[in-house]
C-alpha cells in the first residue's frame, strides 16, 4: 500500500510521540529513573530547535554556494548574436 | 533504446508570448542537433499568442523544413499539461525533450547522460555541480533555495531540482506519467517527478545554467509564492 508522504509523517510522528508520552509522562507501571525522565520531558522542544537550526544553516550555507555562472551567460548572449545574424541571412523577418 | 532504429528526440515547445525568444531557441536547438548528429523534430504548440508567435514559427518552418518543425497550435491558452498531451500525439521521437523557451540550456549534456546510465529521464538541475544561475539577486535566491529545501525535507522526491524547465523523458515514461499526474500548470512538472520515482523510474541529472530571461518577465512575485506552497501542501498530501 502506497502511503503518501503525510501518511508518513502522521505515522511517524504517532509512533514517536506515543513512545515519548509513555516514557517521559510518568504514567504509572513504567517508571525510568529521574535523571532519564527530566531528559526525556523537553527533548521533542530540542529537536524541534535542533532541526530549525539545521534548516537555517542549510539553507544559509546553499545560498552562499549558489553558483553565478558568468561564463555561460557570455556564451548565451555569443550564442544570440550567432542566431540573429544567421537567421536573418536565412531570410527570417524578426 | 527504439527497437531496431537509432534514438529520435522529439523536442515539445509549447509558446505563449515567445515571438522574441523563440527563433533563438530554434536556432540553438538545431545547432546542437546537427552537431550532435542526432535525429530530431522540434514540435511547437502555439496557443494563439496575440504577439504573432504562430507566424515567426511559420518562417522557421520554411527555413529548417516541415519535417524538422512541426506546427501544432492550438486556438487558445490551454495550459502546459494539455499542451504537452497534445504535442506528445504528434512525436515520432522515442525520446522526448520538455523545455521552455529559454536561452540556457546545454541540450547535448542530456543525451550524452542518458545514454551514461540508461536513464528513463533526465532532468536539468541548477543546484549541483557546475549548475546555477545568472542575473539573480540575493532575494530570488534565498527563495530559490528555501523553496527547494522545504520540498526536499516533503517529498524526499531524489531529485535535486523540482521546478526545472528542462527534462528528457523516454516516450513511454512520458505518457505513463502524463497519465497519472493530476496537478496545474509548474506544480505538475514537480508531481511528475515524485510519481516517476514512485514507479521506479531512474533520473539521471545534469548541471544547467539559468540564464534570465533574454526577453520577456521573468515571473517570481508573491502570488508565485504563495501558489507554490499550495503545490507543494497538496502534493505532500497526495503523493
Amino acid at each position: 500500500v502506497a502511503m503518501t508522504k503525510l501518511g508518513q509523517w502522521l505515522c511517524g510522528l504517532a509512533l514517536l510521540g506515543s513512545a515519548w508520552a509513555a516514557l517521559a509522562l510518568e504514567p504509572p507501571g513504567l517508571r525510568l529513573p529521574a535523571p532519564f525522565r527530566q531528559a526525556l520531558l523537553p527533548l521533542p522542544l530540542y529537536l524541534l530547535v535542533a532541526f530549525g537550526c539545521y534548516s537555517l544553516a542549510t539553507v544559509g550555507y546553499r545560498l552562499a554556494t549558489f553558483n553565478d555562472c558568468e561564463e555561460a551567460a557570455a556564451e548565451l548572449q555569443e550564442h544570440i548574436r550567432a542566431a540573429r545574424t544567421d537567421l536573418r541571412q536565412r531570410g527570417l523577418r524578426f | 533504446m527504439a527497437a531496431g532504429g537509432p534514438d529520435r528526440f522529439s523536442v515539445l515547445l509549447p509558446t505563449y508570448n515567445e515571438r522574441e525568444n523563440l527563433p533563438l531557441v530554434v536556432w540553438l536547438l538545431v545547432r546542437t542537433f546537427q552537431q550532435s548528429g542526432n535525429n530530431f523534430e522540434i514540435i511547437i504548440i502555439d496557443d494563439g499568442s496575440p504577439d504573432g508567435t504562430q507566424e515567426v514559427a511559420e518562417q522557421l518552418e520554411k527555413i529548417y523544413g516541415s519535417d524538422k518543425i512541426l506546427l501544432r497550435p492550438r486556438p487558445s491558452k490551454l495550459g502546459l499539461g494539455t499542451a504537452y498531451i497534445h504535442g506528445m500525439k504528434h512525436a515520432t521521437g522515442n525520446f522526448i525533450v520538455i523545455m521552455d523557451a529559454d536561452l540556457s540550456h546545454h541540450v547535448s549534456w542530456y543525451f550524452i547522460k542518458q545514454k551514461e546510465g540508461n536513464f528513463d529521464i533526465v532532468s536539468g538541475t541548477r543546484y549541483k555541480g557546475n549548475g546555477g544561475v545568472y542575473g539573480w539577486d540575493l532575494k530570488r535566491k534565498l527563495i530559490s533555495r528555501g523553496a527547494n529545501f522545504l520540498t526536499q525535507v516533503l517529498l524526499r522526491p531524489g531529485a535535486s531540482d523540482l521546478t526545472g524547465s528542462f527534462r528528457l523523458y523516454r516516450k513511454e515514461v512520458l505518457q505513463k506519467l502524463m497519465e497519472k499526474c493530476v496537478s496545474k500548470g509548474y506544480v505538475f512538472q514537480m508531481e511528475m517527478i515524485v510519481r516517476a520515482r514512485q514507479l521506479g523510474y531512474t533520473i539521471g541529472e545534469v548541471p544547467i545554467t539559468f540564464v534570465d530571461r533574454v526577453y520577456g518577465e521573468s515571473k517570481l512575485g508573491g502570488n508565485e509564492i504563495v501558489s507554490f506552497l499550495k503545490g507543494l501542501l497538496t502534493l505532500f498530501a497526495t503523493t
